[in-house]
């Protein structure tokens, strides 16, 4: 009963964490109290206020206005990376479930290579030859998210592979894509779908890192990590401009994760009564 | 354990070898040239192949990467454009600040993810278990930089105890240590939530294990067969995620280091991507590959040591 309900409140607070940050951003593109990029430098470093809710910046603009629109930035990171992690990652894992043997092994030991290289060193490498941005910054955390995906859906895929239902099928002459798409993949969704969430908090956390190094997001667009850059030149003056998107941060990632972990608990039983 | 060691020293080998032609590649093969992005999007195509001359891009990629690799080899690392001076030494300054960083930041990690993670499995399902559990959660969604600039505004900026940033250099030890201390927590306590979990569940996998219910039916008591038989089985799964995660950590020493205006391979990295100084980016994600792969290496060869079915792997 206890463990049921601390589950609960995991999958709960999580589900509606995420829909603060997915309401947000939807609330964003049709309103925000003023402009987000819009300087007025008269106000600027304005205290909280009836007409500036969280003060302004060293610029001016509204600090209320660039948390809304900050979250669009690490939901398009979020999804997209994700996205690409997904669709890579799952072929790749597939493929390596399917074949077995030295293509299996290959595809396991690039995998384990990738993992040397964290999103923020892939960035790295592709801002200095190409030049700051967000879509450098997707690319790098997407490609990071592969090798997560794969291992995952061949562990998992592995396991529904060797199930009687499977077999059944091999044996009536069913080939390695019909098998595939027909039963491991509906069998492995939960788990991918979990750690799709996880990833989607660690693409946040990636994404505000990279802006917060100038390597992510360009000015004028609003981003969480750029305001906490531009909030630590004026950390004496105005130290609560470095504390609202921090928690807008850090909110989302816990946001997901809870919702990652209440999914998983939610949709593997073993695991909630090993837990 | 010497054929074992043999043959992850061929594993090393060809990963070391994967690693410097994949940064090569990506530095080097995709569309667009260093001299390109050192002059800027104004240069004159003359200019471009004059400084692309000088910087010897204009020869065929494979002689590049020899020259390359035979370089570092050699512990010639190249030349940087913006300073003028030997990368070598640059790097060999910037990682005596990085390293200690990184390992204070581990053992900072290891402390109290070990601690939490044996006491959260000591109480499972109890109050400190909770406690320790939503600890961690928190901790693993707060961005380590930011916890960095919190720890500014507390202790640099209100209570004024230590400096906001910067570094005095070694040739003052305490000094030194000293400001290494707050970045050194920024990024150790929000590795210690990913390890607490990770420690936690270990344990507690060992703890089910039947040499467990030997130790207490022999008379062991419950926190000695805890220490003496739970933790060091736990250890092969704890180190692996340590080694995994150190790629992470040295990551976010890059972060954290501009947070606090540190002189180490991070403010270098982020120099060079300013100064476009593309040889230097280049040689210091290929160093911290080499770090990161190495460390790994290590780990797997202490938790083969630890665990001797490890060394066998159709085990």
């Amino acid at each position: 009963m206890r463990l049921g309900s601390r589950v609960d409140v995991s999958l709960w607070l999580g589900a509606v964490l995420v829909a603060i940050l997915l309401a947000a951003a939807a609330i964003s593109f049709v309103w925000t109290p003023y402009p987000p990029a819009a300087i007025d430098i008269p106000h600027r470093l304005a205290p909280p206020s009836l007409a500036h809710w969280f003060g302004t910046d060293s610029l001016g603009r509204d600090v209320a206005s660039e948390l809304l629109a900050g979250s669009r930035i690490s939901i398009l990171v979020g999804v997209v990376a994700v996205g690409i992690g997904l669709v890579f990652g799952v072929a790749l894992g597939l493929v390596a479930a399917l074949s077995k043997g030295s293509v299996e092994d290959a595809i396991m030991k690039a995998c384990d290579f990738v993992f040397a290289f964290p999103a923020l060193l892939s960035a790295i490498m592709l801002t200095s030859t190409y030049g700051p941005g967000v879509v450098n910054a997707i690319v790098a955390i997407g490609v990071y998210n592969v090798p997560i995906i794969a291992k995952l859906t061949r562990a998992t895929g592995n396991g529904v592979l060797g199930r009687e239902y499977a077999l059944a099928a091999r044996a009536a002459g069913r080939g390695p894509v019909s098998i595939a798409f027909d039963h491991v993949l509906p069998n492995i969704a939960p788990a991918l779908i979990v750690q799709a969430t996880i990833q989607f908090a660690i693409a946040i956390l990636a994404e505000a890192a990279l802006s917060y190094l100038g390597l992510g997001a360009q000015p004028p667009q609003a981003s969480w990590g750029r305001m906490l850059s531009e909030a630590q030149n004026v950390l004496f003056n105005a130290p609560m401009l470095a504390v609202y998107p921090g928690v807008a941060i850090a909110l989302s990632v816990l946001g997901l994760n809870l919702l990652g972990d209440g999914l998983r608990d939610a949709l593997d039983p073993k695991l909630k009564a090993r837990a | 354990m010497l054929v074992y060691l043999l043959q992850r020293l061929a594993v090393l080998a060809a990963t070391l070898l994967a690693a410097s032609l994949s940064v090569f590649a990506v530095m080097n093969l995709l569309p667009g040239n260093a001299a390109e992005t050192i002059l800027g999007p104004t240069a004159t195509p003359e200019a471009v192949a004059a400084l692309s001359h000088k910087l010897g891009l204009d020869q065929p990629a494979a002689i590049r990467y020899v020259h390359w690799i035979g370089g570092a080899l050699r512990g010639d690392f190249g030349l940087s454009y913006a300073y003028g001076s030997p990368i070598g030494p640059l790097i060999a300054s910037s990682l005596s600040v990085s390293a200690p960083l990184a390992t204070l930041a581990m053992a900072l990690a290891a402390f109290i993810a070990l601690a939490a993670g044996v006491y959260a499995a000591d109480h499972r399902r109890r109050t400190g278990d909770a406690v320790v559990m939503a600890a961690s959660q928190v901790g693993f969604a707060v961005p380590n930089f930011w916890l960095a600039i919190l720890l500014v505004i507390v202790f640099a900026v209100t209570l004024r105890l230590v400096p906001a940033g910067g570094f005095p250099g070694w040739e003052q030890p305490m000094l030194a240590l000293r400001a290494l201390i707050l970045p050194a927590v920024a990024l150790g306590v929000v590795q210690a939530a990913i390890l607490t979990r990770v420690s936690r569940s270990a344990l507690l996998e060992a703890l089910n294990e039947d040499f467990m219910r030997t130790a207490r039916a022999k008379g062991v008591s419950r926190r000695a067969a805890l220490w003496r038989h739970a933790l060091p089985n736990a250890l092969v799964p704890i180190l692996t995620i340590m080694g995994l995660q150190f790629a992470n950590l040295i990551a976010g020493a890059i972060v954290v280091e501009n947070v606090f205006v540190l002189p180490g391979i991070g403010r270098l990295i982020l120099q060079s991507i300013s100064n476009r100084d593309t040889l230097v980016v280049e040689d210091c994600v290929m160093i911290i590959a080499i770090i990161v792969i190495g460390l790994n290496f290590v780990v797997d060869v202490a938790c083969a040591a630890i665990d001797p079915r490890l060394r066998n792997p159709v085990a």
